[in-house]
C-alpha cells in the first residue's frame, strides 16, 4: 500500500489564493490581500516540505510515486489523465519552486506596497505558482504542457503588469510570441510521441523508450523529438536564438523578474530536458545540439552582460548565460549537475534580483548603475546579502555556485559526451560572469554616490537613501544563507565531499549514462579514462577558480582602482564596444529579417490584397449591385394603385402572349 | 345555335373593358365597378365552357365567384367609405401614402 501524499494540494492551494484574490481582492484592504496571497503559497510550501520528509523514507522501489486523479482525454487506446509523478527530480523542483516562490511572495508585500493593482499582482503571482507546480508535478507531457503554457500566460500578465506603459505591454507580447515559436516545436514533439508510442504518460513512455537503441547515425525519430523539444526549451528558457524576450521581460516588477525570469519559469526548459533524459540519451545528435546551444548562449549572453548599464538588464543577461550552463550540463548527459546548478542558481539569482529590487527601492526607482555608487554604507543589509549572491554566482570557493558550476565544467570535459571546447568556453564564460557581476557590485556599492547631481528634480521620493523594510530584508537574508550553504548538498568527492545530490538524483537519470552509451564511452575512452582521476578534477577546479578571481581582479581594476580606464577602453574598442552594448543588434536583425517582412506581407498582401481586395471587395460589390438593382426596381413601387394594376395587367398580358405563342408554335 | 367562341369573345371584350376602366378611371367607385365587370366577364366564360362541355363544375364555380364578389363588395364599399371619411376624396391618385 502506497502512502497518500495528497500531492494535488500543492498546486491547488496557490490556485485557491489566485481565485480569492482575483475575484474578491478588489474589495479587500491591502493587508488582507497580502495575507491571502502568502498564506496559500506558504501552506503549499509547508506541504511540499512535509511530503519531502516522508519522501526520504520511501523505499526506492516504490519510486516514482505516481497517482492518477481523473481522466482528461480518452480516445481509443490513447488516454491522458490528470495525475502526479513524483520522483527525485520533481521533488527537488517542487521544493525549489515553493520555497523560493514563498520567499519572493513575502518580499513582494514590501516591494509592491506602494504600487497600484496590489490584488492583481498577488493573484497573478499565485496563478503562476499553480501553473509552475502543475508543470513540475505532471505525470504526462500534456499536463506538463498545460503548466508550460500557463506559466507563459502568467509571465505575460506579470511582464505587462504596468500595462499603461507602452514598453511593458509590448515586452509582454514579445515574450508571449517568442515563446509560441518554441512551443510549436514542443507540440510537434508531443505529436510524434503520440504517433509512434501511443502515449504521453511518463510511466508508460519511459520504459518503452528505454528499450530502444541509441541513434548513432544522426537523424532518426528520437533525434527529431529531441531537437523539437530543445526548440521548446530554447523558447521557454531563453536560449539562442529565442532568448530575445528575456531582457525585455525586465519591464515587469522586480519580484517577478526574480521569481519567473530567474529562479523558476525559465528553468522549466532545463527541467523538461532533464525529465526527457531517456530520449536525449538515445539521440547523441540532439544532445550535441543541446550542449552547443547551451555553450554558445552562455558565452554570448555573458559578453552582452559586460556592457549593460541597467542593473536588471545585467542580471537578465546573466540569467541567460547561467541557463546556458544548465543546458551545457544536460547536453553532456550531466543532468544532475544541471539540476544542481538550477537549484543554486534559483537561490543566488533570486537573491540578486531581490537585492537589485531593494537597491532600486532605496533609490526611488533608479535602475541605471551609472547613477548609483557608494550604497554600501546606506543599505548594509542589501549590500551584504548581494555580496553573498555575487560571490556565489561567480564561483568563489565555498559558496554554492562554486560547487555547481565546477561540477558542470568538470562534466563538460570528462563526460563521454563532453569535449575540451565546451570546457574552455565554460571557463571563459566563468571569467566573464565574474567580471560583469563584480562590475555591478563595484558600480553599485563602492565609490561615490553619483545619483544626486544626475537627478536635480530630487526623484529620490523619500528624501534620502533608505534601507528596505524588514519584510523585504528577511527573504534576502534567508536566500543569502541558502546561497552560501546551498552548495554543500553536492560537494564532489574530489573535494572531500559525498556528492550527495548526484547520488540522490541518480535513480532518475540512471538510464541516461549506462549501457546505451557504452559505445560512446569506448569511442571517447582515451579522454575519459585519462581524466577521470580526482587529482585532475582538482586541477580543473583550480583553473575555474582562477578565472573567477581574474574576473574579480579586472572588475576591481577597472571600476574601483582606475575609474578612467573603462571609458578609454570603450573608445579604443570603438565599434566592437557599441556592438556589444547594443546586444549585437540581434533585435534589430530579427526586426529586419522577420518582423518587418511579416508586417509588410500582412499589410500589402494579406490586408490590402486579400482581405480588402478580394474578400471585402466581393461582399461590397455584391451589396452595391443589389443596391443598384433595387434602386431601379424601387420606382415600380410608386404607391399609385393604377400603376400597380397596370403592371399586373402587363404581366398577365405577357403570360397570355407566351401561352398563345406556345399554342400556335 | 350560337357558337361558344361568341360567348368567349364577349367575355374577353367585357374583361378588357374592365381592365381599361380600372387603369384610366380615377374614381374609386368606378374602379370598383370595373373589378365587378372583370369578375362577371370571367363568370360568362365559365358558364360558356360549362355549357360547351356539359359539366357542372363551371356553373358551381360561378356561384363561388358571386359569393366572393358579394363579400368583396361589402368590404370594398366599407373601405371606400373609410377612405372618403379620412381624406374627403375618392380620387385614387391622392390615396398614395405608400409611395416612396
Amino acid at each position: 500500500m502506497k502512502p497518500h501524499f495528497h500531492l494535488w494540494l500543492i498546486p491547488i492551494l496557490p490556485l485557491a489564493g489566485a481565485a480569492i484574490n482575483g475575484l474578491l481582492g478588489r474589495r479587500f484592504p491591502k493587508n488582507v490581500v497580502a495575507w491571502v496571497g502568502n498564506v496559500f503559497v506558504g501552506a503549499s510550501c509547508g506541504w511540499a516540505w512535509w511530503v519531502f520528509a516522508r519522501f526520504l523514507s520511501l523505499p526506492h522501489e516504490t519510486l516514482p510515486y505516481v497517482r492518477d486523479y481523473a481522466t482528461w482525454i480518452r480516445a481509443g487506446s490513447f488516454s491522458v489523465s490528470y495525475g502526479v509523478y513524483l520522483d527525485q527530480l520533481s521533488m527537488v523542483m517542487v521544493l525549489v519552486v515553493t520555497s523560493v516562490g514563498f520567499l519572493i511572495h513575502i518580499y513582494s508585500i514590501g516591494y509592491m506596497a506602494e504600487e497600484g493593482g496590489y490584488y492583481r499582482f498577488f493573484s497573478y503571482l499565485n496563478l503562476f505558482m499553480f501553473f509552475m507546480l502543475t508543470l513540475v508535478l505532471a505525470n504526462n507531457y500534456l499536463v506538463m504542457f498545460i503548466g508550460w503554457e500557463g506559466v507563459g500566460l502568467a509571465s505575460y500578465l506579470l511582464i505587462g503588469f504596468f500595462f499603461l506603459r507602452d514598453s511593458a505591454a509590448s515586452a509582454g507580447k514579445k515574450a508571449f510570441i517568442v515563446n509560441r515559436i518554441g512551443d510549436f516545436g514542443f507540440l510537434i514533439a508531443l505529436f510524434l510521441l503520440i504517433k509512434h508510442f501511443g502515449s504521453l504518460d511518463f510511466s508508460q513512455l519511459f520504459p518503452a523508450l528505454s528499450k530502444l537503441g541509441v541513434e548513432n547515425a544522426g537523424a532518426g525519430l528520437l533525434t527529431a523529438i529531441g531537437l523539437l523539444m530543445m526548440m521548446g526549451a530554447a523558447g521557454k528558457s531563453a536560449q539562442l536564438p529565442l532568448y530575445v524576450w528575456l531582457p525585455d521581460a525586465m519591464e515587469g516588477p522586480t519580484p517577478v523578474s526574480a521569481l519567473i525570469h530567474a529562479a523558476t519559469m525559465v528553468t522549466a526548459g532545463v527541467y523538461m530536458v532533464a525529465r526527457s533524459n531517456v530520449i536525449f540519451s538515445r539521440a547523441p545528435s540532439a544532445m550535441l545540439a543541446v550542449a552547443i546551444v547551451g555553450c554558445l548562449t552562455a558565452l554570448f549572453a555573458a559578453t552582452i552582460g559586460m556592457a549593460q548599464t541597467d542593473i536588471k538588464k545585467v542580471l537578465a543577461y546573466s540569467t541567460i548565460s547561467q541557463l546556458g550552463y544548465m543546458f551545457l550540463a544536460c547536453g553532456v548527459a550531466a543532468y544532475s549537475a544541471g539540476i544542481f546548478h538550477l537549484m543554486t542558481h534559483a537561490f543566488f539569482k533570486g537573491l540578486l534580483f531581490l537585492g537589485a529590487g531593494s537597491v532600486i527601492h532605496a533609490l526611488g526607482g533608479e535602475q541605471d548603475m551609472r547613477r548609483m555608487g557608494g550604497l554600501r554604507k546606506h543599505i548594509p543589509w542589501t549590500f551584504w546579502t548581494m555580496t553573498a549572491a555575487t560571490f556565489a554566482i561567480c564561483g568563489i570557493p565555498l559558496f554554492s555556485g562554486f560547487f555547481s558550476k565546477d561540477e558542470i565544467l568538470w562534466k563538460a570535459y570528462s563526460s563521454p559526451f563532453g569535449h575540451w571546447v565546451f570546457w574552455a568556453v565554460g571557463v571563459v564564460t566563468a571569467f566573464l560572469t565574474s567580471f560583469y557581476m563584480f562590475r555591478l557590485w563595484f558600480l553599485t556599492f563602492f565609490g561615490e554616490f553619483r545619483g544626486a547631481e544626475a537627478s536635480p528634480d530630487g526623484h529620490l521620493g523619500h528624501g534620502h537613501i533608505h534601507e528596505s523594510p524588514k519584510v523585504m530584508l528577511i527573504p534576502l537574508v534567508i536566500l543569502a544563507v541558502l546561497s552560501v550553504v546551498g552548495g554543500y548538498v553536492g560537494v564532489p568527492e574530489a573535494l572531500g565531499g559525498q556528492d550527495r545530490f548526484e547520488k540522490f538524483m541518480a535513480p532518475v537519470f540512471h538510464s541516461g549514462v549506462t549501457a546505451h552509451s557504452r559505445q560512446e564511452a569506448e569511442m571517447a575512452a582515451p579522454i575519459a579514462t585519462q581524466h577521470e582521476r580526482p587529482g585532475s578534477e582538482l586541477a580543473f577546479t583550480g583553473v575555474s577558480v582562477l578565472a573567477a578571481l581574474l574576473g574579480l581582479f579586472f572588475a576591481w581594476l577597472l571600476y574601483q582602482r582606475r575609474r578612467d580606464l573603462p571609458d578609454k577602453i570603450a573608445s579604443a574598442l570603438g565599434g566592437l564596444y557599441t556592438t556589444v552594448r547594443d546586444k549585437y543588434y540581434v533585435d534589430e536583425g530579427y526586426a529586419a529579417a522577420i518582423v518587418q517582412p511579416l508586417i509588410k506581407g500582412s499589410t500589402y498582401i494579406l490586408w490590402r490584397g486579400i482581405d480588402a481586395g478580394a474578400i471585402d471587395a466581393t461582399a461590397n460589390e455584391s451589396a452595391e449591385t443589389a443596391q443598384h438593382v433595387s434602386d431601379a426596381l424601387r420606382h415600380m413601387q410608386s404607391g399609385n394603385v393604377r400603376s400597380y394594376a397596370g403592371w399586373v395587367a402587363a404581366g398577365a398580358a405577357l403570360v397570355i402572349a407566351y401561352m398563345v405563342y406556345l399554342g400556335v408554335r | 345555335m350560337v357558337p361558344v367562341s361568341y360567348y368567349l369573345g364577349l367575355s374577353a371584350i367585357l374583361f378588357s373593358l374592365g381592365v381599361v376602366g380600372f387603369l384610366i378611371k380615377r374614381n374609386l367607385i368606378t374602379l370598383f365597378m370595373s373589378i365587378e365587370l372583370m369578375l362577371n366577364a370571367v363568370n360568362l366564360a365559365f358558364v360558356a365552357f360549362a355549357w360547351q362541355w356539359k359539366s357542372l363544375n363551371g356553373q358551381v364555380f360561378v356561384f363561388f365567384v358571386m359569393v366572393v364578389a358579394a363579400a368583396e363588395a361589402a368590404v370594398g364599399l366599407a373601405i371606400i367609405i373609410a377612405v372618403f371619411r379620412t381624406r374627403e376624396t375618392l380620387n385614387v391618385d391622392r390615396v398614395n401614402l405608400l409611395k416612396l
